[in-house]
This record gives structure tokens, C-alpha cells and sequence, in this order.
């Protein structure tokens, strides 16, 4: 029997708010543990939350970047459980009106766009983070991470493949990243990963029974996890067995997917209304001071590209994955580079580059006009496309303008046909052989007329130039 | 002895026929001397308010009294369940024993930056659950009129201190009547703020969306000399309402000529004691026959405000207490596993009554009974709250009694936590409404046991309120005798 693959997954972000979302500490990464802590976050007897406005601004407009329907009338609401890194015993978040719900993300299967439908997107305050003793002993916990801004983003049960997950998956950064919501770090935490997975028989209706998956840090980890869990599935299916409904725990080492708990042991949060916190009233200004900051979001940048510079495809894809690459891009053409020739040299030499140092593209010492400079260079003949790959390198470790880098490394081509003539027809007259072998039929002989002209210029010449007046000079 | 109130101490100062330390010290003595009868304290903390004190003589000496704020060298007591940055805060409890807490209260905040002194924390029901202050950890609290009796709850400490004359003024918390009936209890003024007008910010919850800070004195004066310090937004609290805080004391002197006085139809009878109905009556006709018109007005769905009460207040609290967990503070039990941690943390931590709370709210909240029970306790609110609103077209205030009895006995009720329960009848429907009440002494039992006069007004509508206790007080006039301790 062949068998339909659903997925489902439910995505946190951590919001990039300089405060945490019910009290003033810090957010940062990676300070010492339990110092960006107070006793609000703490959660000590008395203390009250504040809502961070930041916080729903940027899940506003992560809300409106999922194309969701936006709840003009949310609230937070408790979600109890015990917990040692819950200091609260409660977690505060949203049950029945999150910010947003109803939205869709599209994603990009070789050339054809598929939606995968959100049911919401919803405000939360991020745990602490246990430390176990690998002996078991003790535990120990760092509250700084307690009270960090979330956003839960559930899509629908739309993806059909492990591979549309990981597509999701990088189309949901990529449009995190363009918004400026979320740095969208797996390995930092910043992005975390929860996935529903049922098998059903192609041409039912019905689901199948799920499972859920945890622990996965990557998102080829993601896809790997629901591979394994799809084939697990499917070999008991076809056994004639039936799934159990339980929590599953991808192991790295082992590839595998392992049972964490059942059913049975599933918690009641017991939701109810956050009485610590007013009602969220969402007026107009307020979605329209967040619609005023919306950029144009990838896949819209991407068709622009195809459609208004003429990239492929392929290159308006690479380009756009990333904001600042696609911001770099633009400003490459807009200082005057032909649009392809600037898609060449940004995907391949500027990326190839930043990905051999590790650099981010901020970071590149070649700034976007002084690429488009080097573009016009090789546009103009001055010098080869060999002698720019050159030409780049030094530029991105000194950070000069090309016309210095050429003329320092004495690479100025020869394009002008007055100082090329005299010492072409010099070569002419001194190569009668060839010159006669070449009318003959030899064509090789063109190349030995070419090597002599370029080896009087000290290869200064432009190729093109002379092979075209000696052509002109030569031809029966 | 006469009646220690607010009003006086600031007038000597003023008059500058006393010092600051010369009324820290009355109280300290009047503590050591008293309360080893009362026991309406938890802690005392001599020396910190000597030494506060001390330093607001030099203040005081140098002629700055009047700058130094509104309550300057006036010394008062906290209930124990309003946190003070490193000095004890237990809410009763065991599990918070030896809690010191880093931070104070904005209430606590305001008080110290007016002047006010801290003497020390109040004895209460553990977490504020109860009507008697037998429910607190620690110790039983006595009321100063008749020993063997209750004082109320759960501020009975607070409740007992200002009537035993060991401070002018204390503050205590209501979530269903809880400093409304302890004040009624000892034969003093409490007063239960709108919900929103003080911030609650250090206020260890109970229920967070009943729960007010309010004051207990002896007059009404005094407690709308204290409002007017401790009301206001807070920035840390967000359902403090951003309405701004009035002169409290503005209306008091304009009687009760033109005021719409609202008795209840159809106030529940049931276990109203004979002496309590004629003394509110007669506190009635006192102000009909001073110039305020009588109307009468209709609660319909009052009946219901103690059911409503018993599911929101412990499904608040079911979750508020969460955090004692034995995990970061407070009581932690030895353990081997993470379940037993808790289990055992909070076994032993918390009382009986608490344990029971937490029960029936998290069963009202859980999965499948959320509906049946949560929810429609909050549509009851609104009916109850609708009710307010139209019997407020009607009137200005609405009196009635605070409590249906005058103190009942220690141990009297422990056994039967319904009839505790419905100790709260009177006091239970404004704090669902959110509406300001306060109690003010209308008479005496037979028995020699104080009875409260109880009045509600429209929300953030303090002003009319405290006018009308006022007024009221002035024609009642000094018929309420101060305690006299036995022994
Ligand atoms: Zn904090």
C-alpha cells in the first residue's frame, strides 16, 4: 500500500527585543548564567509582569508577514505546569485569541509555489534552561533565558514530504530574517522545532494516527527525523500494526527517532485568562506603524528579479535567500553593474569568498559600488575576466578600489586599437610564415601571431582586441 | 485609653509637642505589652524602626517635618503578605517560613517615602485564605474586644493591631471581604479599595483579580489619609488603572444632604443575626433622618457571588501558588526525585485550608470542567457586575451589613468550611464587581462585640464613599468603646 505523508509543524521563534517580555533584563545570548535575571522573571511571591510593546510589535508584524488574519482583541492567557525552569509554575502565553491566525507561507518545489496553510501565530515567554549533572545528581538551572519574548508559529497539517518541512522551514527564517524578527540561530535556540507526523493511505481523507517529534537541531536534522519517523511508520502500517499516539525524541547519533512518553502522560495545562495582564487592544495606528516597516519579503523580491532584471531563476533564488546578500545585490546594480553580471559575481566569487573566511556579508571589505566598479573594469576591456578574478581577491583583503588594485598590480589591459595597430602590423611583418600558413588553412597560426602580439605587450593586451585587427589584417 | 488615630499623631508633630521616635516607641511598647494577648504580629522590628525613626527626629528637629512627607513619623504595620526587601514576608505559611524577600511592595514604597514608619508584619489566614486568621502557620490571633474570640480574616492581625491601639493605621488585603470583616470584627475602619486604584505590585497573590490593598483605621479620615498615599497607576502593576488619585479627604466634610443611600431588596437573610439587621437599620434611618435619601435597590444575582467566589478565587489561586515548589526559595523538602520534591515540599508547606483551595481550582480549570465551571463563573460576574452598574443608576451608595454576625468563637467554624465560607456573604459581590466598600463600626452586641456598617460605591468613586462613612461616623457618634484588654 502506498502511503501519503502529513506533516505539521510548530516553530518557536525568540523575538529580537533588547528586553525580556514582562520585565526589564536583558536578552542577550550567552551571558554567564542567572545574571540577566530579577524578581520578576524570577517569578517571585508578588511580582507582576509588564508587557514589552516591543515584543508585540514584532510578533504583529511576523503575524502580518505569515499573511495572517490579525486579532484586533488578544489577550495572554496561563499555561499551567510544574516545572523547575518554569519559576512561575506557569508559563504566560496565548490560548483562544493569539495575535494571529489564518495565514499561509509559500514555498518554492522546483519552480512550482505550494502554500502551506498557519493556523496561528501566538505571544509567549520562553523557559529557563535545565542543566543535568551527567551523573544524575543534581540539576542546575539558568534563569536567563526565562521570560525571553516568543513567538509559536503552527502551520497546518499542509506538508507532504520531509523535504516541503525543511522548505518551510528555510522560507519561515528566510521571511524572519527579512523582518528583522529573529536571528533564527537552531544551534543558539533562537529557532526551535516541533513536528506532527501521520501516515495515510494515498486517497484517504481521514489523518492517520500522529506522532510528535522533538529535539531536532537543524533543519536537515528536521528532515532526517521525519524521514526516519515516515519509514518507521509506514514499516509498521504495512505490517498491519497501528501507530501510538506519543512524543518521539530524535537521536543525532543514532538517526533515529525514540519514544519520550505516551499519551497517558500527556499534561492539562489547565489555560485560563492571565488576570496579571490587561486585554491586548490592536487599533489601527498601531498595524499601521507595523505595515509601515514591512519589507518586501523573499519570495516577492524574487520574482521581482526575474521579472524586472531578467535573473534566472536560479539566481533570483540564491540572491534572496538572504536579506543583506539580496540588500548587497541591489546596490551592486544600482551603482550602474548589468544585472546578470552582478548576480555572477555576487553568488559566485563574493559568496564563495565569504563562505571560505566565515565572514558575513557586512562584514566583506568590497563594498556593493566598489564591486559594480570592478564590473565596469572587465565591461570596458581594461582588463580580462581572469585578470578581475585577481583583481577581486585583493579587494576583498584590502578593501581598495579596483582602478588602484589594477594599476598597483600593473594589470591595465590594452584595449586601444591606436597603440595596438603599430605593434600588430610590426608582428605581421616579422611572421610572414605564419601569416601565409594561416591563409593556407593553418588556423592555428592565428594563435602564434596573437602570442607574438601579446608577448610585445607583456600580455597586456586585450585578447579580443587583437585576435579581431589581426583578423582584419590577415584574412584572404 | 482613646483612640490612637492618624489624624492626632500629626497634629502633635505638627503642634511639635512630640517627636517621631516618641510614637515608634508607644507603639513598640504598646506591642510588647499587648501582644502577647493579641498576637496580631509575626514579626516586630524594634530596632529598624527605632532607627528610622531616630533619624526622622534629626529630620524633625532641623524644622523639616511638613517636607518630609504626608505620614511623616507615623508608625503602622503591614500584613505579613505584603513583601518588605529583607524583612521576613511569610504570607503565614510554612512553606515561606523564612522567606526574606529582595524587593518591597510599591505600597511599602510609597508608606516609607510619606514618612510612615514600618513596626512590623501582621498575622493573617496562610495566603490570605480565610475568615479568621485561624488558618495562619504560625499562631492564633485574638480579637481585642473578647479573647476567646476571632478577629476576622483573613487581615486579622492587622485588624486587631490598630484596634488594640498598637498602631494608628496598618494595611491588609481583600479578596472576598478580608479587610472588611476583620474590621468589622475589632470595631475599626477598612476599607477595600476599586480594584485597580492600588498597585499590587508585592502583594503576595492570592487572587489576582480580586485581590486589593486597603487600609484598616480608626476613623474614616484616616483611611482617606492614607489612600491618598497609597493609590495610584504603578508602572510594575498593569491592572493599576492610570485614573488619576484625588484628595481623598476633598469630600468628606459635605454630610449626606443629596446623597442616594441604596438598601438591597433582596439581600440575602439567611444567618443574618437579629442584632446586626437592627444595627444597620438604625445606621440607615440615622442618615435617612441626617438628609440622605433612602432607595431601595435590587442584586438579584448576590445569591450566586459565594458560588462564583469559591470557583475564580481558588482557580486564581491554584495557579498563583504554583510557584512554591520548593525549587528556587521558600520551604524545600529533602528528596531523591523531582516529583517527590514538590510532592513533599508542598505536603508539608502549605496548610490545610491552601491545599483545599488549590484542589477545588484546579479541578474547576481542568480539561472537560473548564466549561461547566470557570466559565461560567466569569458569566456570572458579569451579571453580578451588571447588577452593580443598575442599581448604582439608583444611588449613590449601597449600605448593608459587612458580616452577618459579630466575631464568631476560636474553632467555632474551622470544622465546616461552608459555614466559614459564608462568612463572606455581604463582602464577596465587590470585590467580583470590583467596586470600593468599607466598614465602619454601627454598634455593639450584647455581648460587647463590634458590629459593621458596610457601604459600596460605584468604581473609582472613593470620594462619595468615604464621604458618606464619614458622614455617617460623625452622626453615629462615639458610641463604639475602645477595647479593654483582660488580664
Ligand atoms: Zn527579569
Amino acid at each position: 500500500m502506498d502511503f501519503e505523508t502529513v506533516i505539521g509543524l510548530e516553530v518557536h521563534v525568540e523575538l529580537k527585543t533588547d528586553t525580556k517580555i514582562f520585565c526589564g533584563c536583558r536578552t542577550n545570548f550567552g551571558a554567564p548564567p542567572n545574571t540577566n535575571v530579577c524578581p520578576v522573571c524570577l517569578g517571585l511571591p508578588g511580582t507582576l509582569p509588564v508587557l514589552n510593546e516591543r515584543a508585540v510589535d514584532l510578533a504583529l508584524k511576523a503575524a502580518m508577514a505569515l499573511n495572517c488574519r490579525i486579532n484586533r482583541e488578544a489577550k495572554f492567557d496561563r499555561k499551567n505546569y510544574f516545572y523547575p525552569d518554569l519559576p512561575k509554575g506557569y508559563q504566560i502565553s496565548q490560548y483562544d485569541q493569539p495575535i494571529g491566525e489564518d495565514g499561509y507561507i509559500e514555498i518554492d518545489l522546483g519552480g512550482q509555489r505550494k502554500r502551506i496553510g498557519i493556523v496561528r501565530v501566538h505571544l509567549e515567554e520562553d523557559a529557563g534552561k535545565s542543566m543535568h549533572a551527567p551523573d544524575g545528581t543534581h540539576t542546575l538551572v539558568d534563569y536567563n533565558r526565562t521570560g525571553v519574548p516568543l513567538i509559536e508559529i503552527v502551520s497546518k497539517p499542509d506538508i507532504r514530504s520531509p523535504e516541503e518541512a525543511r522548505l518551510y522551514l528555510e522560507a519561515l527564517k528566510s521571511i524572519m530574517e527579512y523582518c528583522d524578527i529573529s536571528d533564527c540561530r537552531m544551534e543558539e535556540g533562537s529557532l526551535r522545532c516541533d513536528a506532527n507526523i501521520s501516515l495515510r493511505p494515498v486517497g484517504q481523507e481521514a489523518f492517520g494516527q500522529k506522532t510528535e517529534l522533538k529535539n531536532m537541531n537543524s533543519f536537515r536534522n528536521v528532515q532526517r527525523a521525519l524521514e526516519y519517523e515516515a519509514d518507521r511508520q509506514a514499516q509498521i502500517l504495512r505490517a498491519g500494526g497501528t501507530i501510538e499516539q506519543e512524543t518521539r525524541r530524535f537521536d543525532e547519533a543514532t538517526q533515529t527517532t525514540v519514544s519520550m512518553r505516551s499519551k497517558e502522560e500527556a499534561h492539562d495545562y489547565r489555560y485560563f485568562p492571565e488576570p496579571d495582564l490587561v486585554r491586548l487592544h490592536i487599533d489601527e495606528a498601531w498595524l499601521a506603524r507595523i505595515r509601515a516597516t514591512l519589507p518586501e519579503l523573499p519570495l516577492q523580491k524574487r520574482d521581482r528579479y526575474i521579472r524586472e532584471l531578467g535573473l534566472p531563476e536560479y539566481d533570483a533564488g540564491v540572491l534572496t535567500a538572504n536579506r543583506a546578500v539580496a540588500e548587497y545585490y541591489e546596490q551592486v546594480v544600482a551603482a550602474g553593474a548589468d544585472a546578470k553580471q552582478a548576480s555572477n559575481w555576487v553568488m559566485s566569487d563574493l559568496l564563495g569568498y565569504l563562505n571560505t573566511t566565515g565572514q558575513s556579508i557586512d562584514e566583506a571589505k568590497v563594498r556593493p559600488a566598489q564591486l559594480a566598479g570592478l564590473i565596469a573594469e572587465v565591461g570596458s576591456g581594461r582588463i580580462s575576466i581572469k585578470q578581475a578574478r585577481d583583481v577581486f581577491k585583493a579587494m576583498c583583503e584590502t578593501g581598495k578600489d579596483a582602478p588602484v588594485l589594477i594599476k598597483e598590480m600593473g594589470m591595465e589591459q590594452i584595449s586601444d586599437e591606436s597603440v595596438l595597430i603599430p605593434i600588430i602590423e610590426d608582428v605581421i611583418a616579422k611572421n610572414p610564415k605564419s601569416v601565409e600558413d594561416y591563409r593556407n588553412g593553418k588556423e592555428k597560426a592565428l594563435g602564434a601571431l596573437v602570442g607574438q602580439t601579446m608577448k610585445a605587450t607583456q600580455g597586456k593586451a586585450n585578447p579580443a582586441v587583437v585576435n579581431k585587427l589581426i583578423l582584419e589584417r590577415i584574412r584572404p | 485609653m482613646s483612640r490612637w488615630t492618624v489624624k492626632e499623631t500629626l497634629a502633635s508633630l505638627q503642634r511639635r509637642e512630640s517627636k517621631p521616635s516618641e510614637w515608634t516607641k508607644r507603639a513598640l511598647d504598646r506591642i510588647r505589652e499587648a501582644d502577647q494577648r493579641i498576637g496580631a504580629f509575626l514579626s516586630v522590628d524594634e530596632e529598624r524602626a527605632l532607627t528610622a525613626a531616630r533619624q526622622m527626629d534629626e529630620v524633625f528637629e532641623d524644622g523639616g517635618a511638613q517636607a518630609q512627607g504626608a505620614l511623616f513619623g507615623v508608625p503602622y504595620a503591614l500584613k505579613d503578605n505584603l513583601c518588605t526587601r529583607g524583612l521576613r514576608t511569610t504570607a503565614a505559611s510554612r512553606i515561606l517560613e523564612n522567606y526574606i524577600p529582595p524587593y518591597s511592595a510599591t505600597v511599602a514604597d510609597k508608606l516609607a517615602a510619606a514618612g510612615g514608619v514600618l513596626v512590623g508584619k501582621t498575622n493573617l489566614d496562610e495566603f490570605a485564605m480565610g475568615s479568621s486568621t485561624e488558618n495562619s502557620a504560625f499562631q492564633l490571633t485574638r480579637n481585642p474586644y473578647r479573647l476567646e474570640a476571632v478577629p476576622g480574616g483573613s487581615s486579622g492581625g492587622s485588624a486587631a493591631a490598630v484596634a488594640a491601639g498598637m498602631v494608628p493605621f496598618s494595611l491588609g488585603s481583600d479578596t472576598g471581604g478580608s479587610i472588611r470583616q476583620p474590621a468589622a470584627f475589632c470595631g475599626v475602619v477598612g476599607l477595600k479599595p476599586t480594584y485597580g486604584r492600588v498597585s499590587r505590585y508585592g502583594l503576595i497573590a492570592f487572587a489576582s483579580s480580586l485581590d486589593q490593598i486597603g487600609p484598616f483605621t480608626q476613623t474614616v479620615e484616616d483611611a482617606a489619609l492614607v489612600m491618598n498615599i497609597i493609590s495610584g497607576h504603578d508602572p510594575l502593576d498593569s491592572t493599576s488603572a492610570p485614573v488619576e488619585v484625588e484628595d481623598f479627604t476633598a469630600d468628606l466634610a459635605k454630610g449626606l444632604a443629596g446623597l442616594r443611600i441604596g438598601i438591597v431588596r433582596d439581600i440575602p437573610q439567611e444567618g443574618l443575626d437579629s442584632q446586626v439587621r437592627e444595627a444597620v437599620e438604625k445606621a440607615v434611618e440615622a442618615m435617612r433622618g441626617a438628609g440622605a435619601e433612602v432607595v431601595e435597590v435590587e442584586l438579584p444575582h448576590s445569591q450566586y457571588a459565594v458560588a462564583t467566589y469559591y470557583l475564580i478565587a481558588p482557580a486564581e489561586a491554584s495557579s498563583n501558588l504554583a510557584r512554591y515548589d520548593g525549587v528556587r526559595y521558600g520551604r524545600r523538602a529533602d528528596a531523591d526525585t523531582l516529583l517527590e520534591l514538590y510532592e513533599r515540599s508542598r505536603s508539608e508547606g502549605f496548610g490545610l485550608e491552601v491545599k483545599r483551595r488549590i484542589m477545588i481550582g484546579t479541578f474547576a480549570l481542568s480539561s472537560g470542567y473548564y466549561d461547566a465551571y470557570y466559565r461560567r463563573a466569569q458569566q456570572m460576574r458579569t451579571l453580578i457586575r451588571d447588577d452593580f452598574n443598575r442599581a448604582f443608576e439608583r444611588c449613590d451608595v449601597i449600605v448593608m451589613p459587612t458580616t452577618p454576625t459579630p466575631a464568631f468563637d476560636i474553632g467555632a467554624k474551622t470544622a465546616d468550611p461552608l459555614q466559614m465560607y459564608l462568612n463572606d456573604i455581604y463582602t464577596i459581590p465587590a470585590n467580583l464587581a470590583g467596586l470600593p466598600g468599607i466598614s465602619v463600626p454601627c454598634g455593639m452586641s450584647a455581648e460587647g462585640l463590634p458590629i459593621g456598617l458596610q457601604m459600596l460605591a460605584k468604581a473609582f468613586d472613593e470620594r462619595t464613599l468615604l464621604r458618606a462613612a464619614h458622614a455617617y461616623e460623625q452622626i453615629r457618634g462615639d458610641v463604639i468603646p475602645a477595647p479593654v484588654l483582660e488580664g
